[in-house]
């Protein structure tokens, strides 16, 4: 079956082309893209300040 | 801010509709629960009728300092509410694991028998101990990471209070044989209903806290919360939607029935071991760690990494407990691929932990603390080792249904949830009394090795047990019969049944201590004159400036001049 023409045969068989072929390709691409996102360039500052930030507050209000 | 007539209005309309539920009640447990209600909504009158400040009656009650930056007062509810829920979890655990070794110790009685008191056990470990210490742990670190103070002081302690109420209505229904008979979704649909307002209360008090924070960056465990939170809210709304047969009744049918009942049930029930056991864990354990270890985590890239692959990987595991069933076989390979994938995120996020002790490895010997969360990262990558090959077809055709399923969970659940919560208990204890320190240091030490011992009992008890079960269930002979019957292998579990209630045993004893522990540093006794956890001997020969290398150094540097 072609990607563009999904079925209209059933809701079950829409969706499940649906999953498995844009569905698949979106989630995929949004998951490595999320993934790269602590990789961009110029990135490496705000990792370290997020990381050390809970040392910012020696006592904690206590 | 809610008037005093509104909101006196609202508990004696609660109270009313309880007690006209009461009167209508089809069945006699609906009518005790609608009874523990009816207490539930007079407390609230009478609170506010007279206007009490409960937090600073709670507060005189339990000794806690004044409020300061941040609002502390329903942290420290959740820390004694944890202690607490943990002795009954882990009691319960205990009573049951005597009654499958014993049956004698049912006593005839069907509200203590193993099917009632084993969800008692679950919920009580899982949802009261586990549960508060996520809620209380979560109002500390989104304060702190956020630097602002709780968005909703109000919400913040009907989540507290209504969860209790949400506890005690679950255990008391189990007791009384009201379940929906869905693995860890056991109570009835009024509790659900319960449990959806507080849990909307906790979202809200959480992501208000983040909305109004001064700290730019949202730190990674807040991302661990609210997921945890967001899912859950998820699972719960789904797998329970049900069609309850009377509005005063305690019975309920599920919209969901066959081989789809039995998906939606699992796709729950992992998704509960996923974001409750796991990604709620990890958020303790991504500020606690950092936090005790006095070092920055690992890699934060690598905790953002493990953070989105644990999400998109982790809903589709469910499918591995429907092995060999009328479940699709796609949807049980699925189930198993994506089981196998989860584990290098797992291995990624306890490597993640462990190597933020990277220069520091002697803490885990001097801070009994540290070696208390290290071990549960131990733990963690075990069982999320072990998890993944058990969802293998081929492995899971021997573990399924066996005991060896029961020690997985466990070596979870003690191991890596047990463990980081008492570790996290004892930071949190002195420092939210305003203490010097934990009564003792010493008494953390015995802890840990009761529950390790404990631990190391119950999971190799479950193993012996589980393979052996698995193994005589298949056993042919050559006439093409099953060789054993199901009672003789019942018999051969026998000794293994008791090795693993001592080890339970042992884990309780651990557990015990804590709460004396931790009760004695709350009432700010005087701390355990006890040795140091570590000596640094002193030798008098040895404490001598190194003469020769000290002058030997100008000398050669002087040649050289």
């Amino acid at each position: 079956m072609s990607l563009f023409a999904l079925s209209t045969h059933s809701t079950y068989d829409m969706l499940r082309h649906l999953a498995d072929s844009w569905g698949l390709l979106a989630m995929g691409i949004v998951f490595v893209g999320l993934c790269l996102w602590p990789f961009r360039p110029g990135a490496r500052d705000a990792n370290t300040q997020a990381a050390t930030s809970i040392f910012k507050d020696e006592n904690d209000g206590q | 801010m809610v008037s005093l007539v509104t909101r006196s209005g609202v508990w004696l309309a609660v109270l009313f509709f309880t007690v006209i539920a009461v009167a209508l009640a089809k069945d006699a447990p609906f009518a005790i629960h609608m009874t523990i209600c009816a207490f539930a909504a007079l407390i609230g009158l009478v609170v506010s009728l007279r206007q009490a400040d409960v937090d600073a009656l709670v507060r005189g009650a339990l000794r806690m300092p004044d409020q300061g930056r941040y609002d502390d007062d329903p942290i420290r509810w959740g820390v004694i509410a944890t202690v607490f829920w943990g002795m009954a979890g882990f009691l319960a655990g205990l009573y049951i694991a005597l009654e499958l070794t014993w049956p004698q110790l049912n006593l005839g009685l069907e509200w203590i028998n193993f099917g009632r008191l084993r969800p008692l056990h679950t919920s009580a470990v899982i949802f009261a101990f586990g549960g508060n210490a996520l809620i209380a742990t979560s109002y500390y670190v989104v304060q702190r990471t956020c630097r602002a103070r709780l968005a909703f002081p109000g919400l913040a302690r009907f989540v507290f209070w209504g969860y209790q109420l949400f506890i005690v209505l679950a255990a008391t229904g189990y007791l009384l044989g009201v379940t929906q008979g869905k693995e860890y979704a056991e109570p009835e649909w009024y509790v659900d209903l319960w449990l959806t307002i507080v849990w909307v209360a906790y979202l809200a008090v959480f992501v208000g806290t983040i909305l109004k924070r001064t700290e730019p960056h949202i730190y990674v465990a807040n991302w661990f919360y609210l997921s945890f939170i967001l899912t859950v809210a998820m699972l719960h709304l789904v797998n329970n939607t049900a069609v309850p047969v009377s509005f005063f009744g305690s019975h309920s049918i599920s919209v969901f029935g066959g081989v789809q009942g039995a998906l939606v049930q699992w796709w729950y029930g992992h998704n509960a071991v996923g974001f409750f056991l796991t990604a709620g864990f990890l958020a303790m354990m991504y500020y606690f760690v950092p936090k005790q270890a006095e070092r920055p985590i690992y890699s934060y890239r690598l905790s953002i990494i493990h953070f989105w692959a644990l999400i998109f990987l982790y809903i589709w595991a469910g499918p591995h407990h429907l092995h060999y069933t009328a479940l699709p076989d796609w949807a049980q390979t699925l189930g198993m691929v994506f089981s196998v994938m989860l584990w290098m995120p797992s291995w990624g996020g306890m490597i993640n932990g462990l190597m933020t002790l990277n220069g520091a490895w002697d803490k885990i010997r001097t801070d009994p603390i540290i070696r208390m969360y290290v071990m549960s990262l131990a733990f963690y990558g075990m069982s999320t080792f072990e998890g993944p090959m058990m969802s293998i077809k081929s492995v899971n055709s021997l573990s399924h249904y066996t005991d060896w399923t029961i020690g997985h969970v466990h070596s979870g659940a003690l191991g890596w949830n047990g463990m980081v919560t008492f570790a996290t208990l004892y930071y949190l204890a002195p420092r939210l009394w305003n203490r010097e320190r934990l009564y003792s240091l010493r008494l953390v030490n015995w802890h840990f090795w009761l529950a390790t011992t404990g631990i190391v009992f119950y999971a190799a008890s479950m193993w012996v047990a589980g393979i052996t079960q698995g193994l005589m269930w298949r056993e042919y002979g050559p006439d093409g019969y099953l060789v054993n019957s199901f009672a003789e292998t019942v018999a051969a579990l026998h000794p293994m049944y008791a090795l693993r209630a001592f080890g339970g045993l042992l884990y309780l004893a651990g557990a015990s201590i804590m709460a004396y522990n931790i009760t004695r540093t709350i009432l700010g006794s005087p701390l355990r004159e006890e040795k140091p956890m570590t000596e640094t001997p002193y030798d008098a020969n040895r404490d001598v400036p190194l003469v020769g290398a000290a002058t030997a150094a100008p000398a050669a540097a002087a040649v050289h001049a």
